[in-house]
């Protein structure tokens, strides 16, 4: 057991080293992200009273669009030079690759989703630190519900012509439960409410993420087989 | 045994939507509330269940080609999904003509609007999938993963939605109460079978297309391959 974790982390650390070099990843997915906090500052008016009430809509806005940059082009390194053929050769399960994968996306997820949130407080102008703990558990919740289908799906459509067109279409309509519970609860946790009322946006982002991680995780080997 | 279904089928369905046409429009008794406007619900209703078992069936064929490996669980799969498009862009359509004049809007962000909404979103794609690829084995992998994650995404998306806000008319009430009519009940009765055997027809026809589809390309390869 130890083994196989070993090497599945092997293959997250493969791919944060590559990301590390090169960083091109990690650049784009960032500008993105800014800029879709910029952008929506020009959709209301700055300094409006209601912009506490939208700023939760925009922060996941710019994160998930953001992941989902990252997430397309998770699987297209692994697709140059047949690197697939050489990972599914290699003795490691095929659910571990997943799992690799999944741990990999998630940390580069993550990793945006930090630098964001201080330049998110500082566009919006609000003041996050008291919001931060129980903030920082929505959205790795909602990160990682994210990831998990994102991976499935990501190692999906690099196998179709035109996958990168596709992905969002099948992302973006399989997020609404986690879009929509990370941003309720992210406004209540902002307007300083207390945790039973956003507990049951909670208990469903957990949900979520069970029941994807071990779909995904079962039906991972049935993708990639040829 | 299956050809003679196929051949009745149409016979028993034709009877049964004439006269759910009967009771729909002459039978039930008029909304004191919303008027003529409320005989929409029997068959936004019964394409409403019938998009969502369709939808079912093609969870069901995903999952089985996946272990079985066979094709004609894939043909029940995209069968299924197409009608199942076809059936909530129905849903979808009566739902507005009935909400404006009853609700006041064409659209409204309602947990049952949303998840119908998003399944035909979800399910879109899951066609997009499919033409993307022209390898039959693949294609029909891929689209068996879509098509299971999809349906699992069914419940989640309609309980969040519905936790965040809800003004859909609840027509079957906590304890199998039924808030209507005797006589719109009894409609509603022969309504939803009219459809659903409506909808087997359909399924068992596209069905017989796809493998029609099949012969026609093997027919094809043999040809070339003889030239």
């Amino acid at each position: 057991m130890g083994y196989y974790f070993k090497k599945v982390f092997l293959i997250a650390a493969k791919d944060l080293r590559i990301e590390f070099r090169s960083k091109e990843k990690i650049y784009s997915m960032m500008l993105f992200s800014l800029l879709v906090m910029v952008i929506f500052n020009f959709a209301f008016e700055p300094g409006a009273e209601y912009i506490k009430d939208v700023a939760p809509g925009i922060l996941w806005v710019a994160f998930i669009f953001a992941a989902s940059l990252g997430l397309s082009r998770s699987f297209v390194l692994e697709k140059e030079e047949d690197c697939m053929q050489g990972l599914m050769l290699s003795p490691l399960d095929r659910s571990g690759i997943y799992l690799g994968k999944v741990i990999g996306n998630f940390i580069f997820a993550m990793v945006i989703e930090l630098i964001s949130l201080p330049f998110f407080a500082v566009f919006f102008n609000l003041s996050l630190t008291s919001a931060l703990p129980p903030l920082m558990i929505v959205i790795v919740l909602a990160t990682f519900g994210f990831i998990t289908v994102g991976t499935l799906f990501s190692a999906l459509s690099v196998g179709i012509r035109g996958g990168d067109m596709i992905l969002p279409l099948l992302l973006f309509p399989m997020q609404v439960p986690v879009i929509i519970s990370a941003v309720k609860s992210t406004g209540l946790i902002m307007a300083g409410s207390g945790i039973d009322t956003y507990s049951q946006w909670l208990k469903l982002l957990i949900a979520f993420d069970i029941i994807f991680f071990v779909a995904s995780f079962v039906i991972f080997e049935y993708l990639i087989e040829e | 045994m299956k050809e003679k279904i196929k051949t009745i089928l149409p016979y028993v369905d034709l009877p049964l939507i004439i006269l759910a046409l009967y009771m729909v429009f002459i039978y039930a008794p008029t909304d004191s509330y919303m008027g003529d406007i409320q005989r929409i619900f029997y068959f936004h209703v019964s394409f409403a269940w019938v998009g969502f078992l369709s939808f079912f069936c093609n969870f069901v064929g995903s999952i089985m080609y996946l272990i079985k490996k066979e094709r004609c669980w894939d043909i029940l799969a995209v069968s299924a999904a197409e009608i199942g498009i076809a059936f909530c862009l129905i849903v979808l359509t009566t739902g507005p003509i009935w909400a404006r004049p009853v609700w006041g809007t064409w659209w409204t962000w309602d947990p049952r609007l949303v998840t119908f909404l998003i399944l035909t979103f979800m399910y879109a794609a899951y066609m997009t999938v499919r033409n993307a690829i022209e390898e039959e084995t693949k294609r029909a992998r891929f689209a068996a993963v879509i098509g299971i994650i999809a349906f699992l995404n069914v419940p989640l998306t309609y309980l969040a939605s519905h936790l965040w806000r809800t003004i859909h008319p609840d027509v079957i009430r906590p304890g199998g109460k039924w808030g209507l009519d005797p006589a719109m009940t009894a409609t509603l009765r022969i309504a939803v079978p009219a459809i659903t055997i409506f909808f087997v027809i359909l399924l068992l026809r596209r069905m017989d297309l796809e493998g029609m589809r099949d012969r026609v390309a093997e027919l094809k390869k043999k040809i070339m391959k003889e030239a």
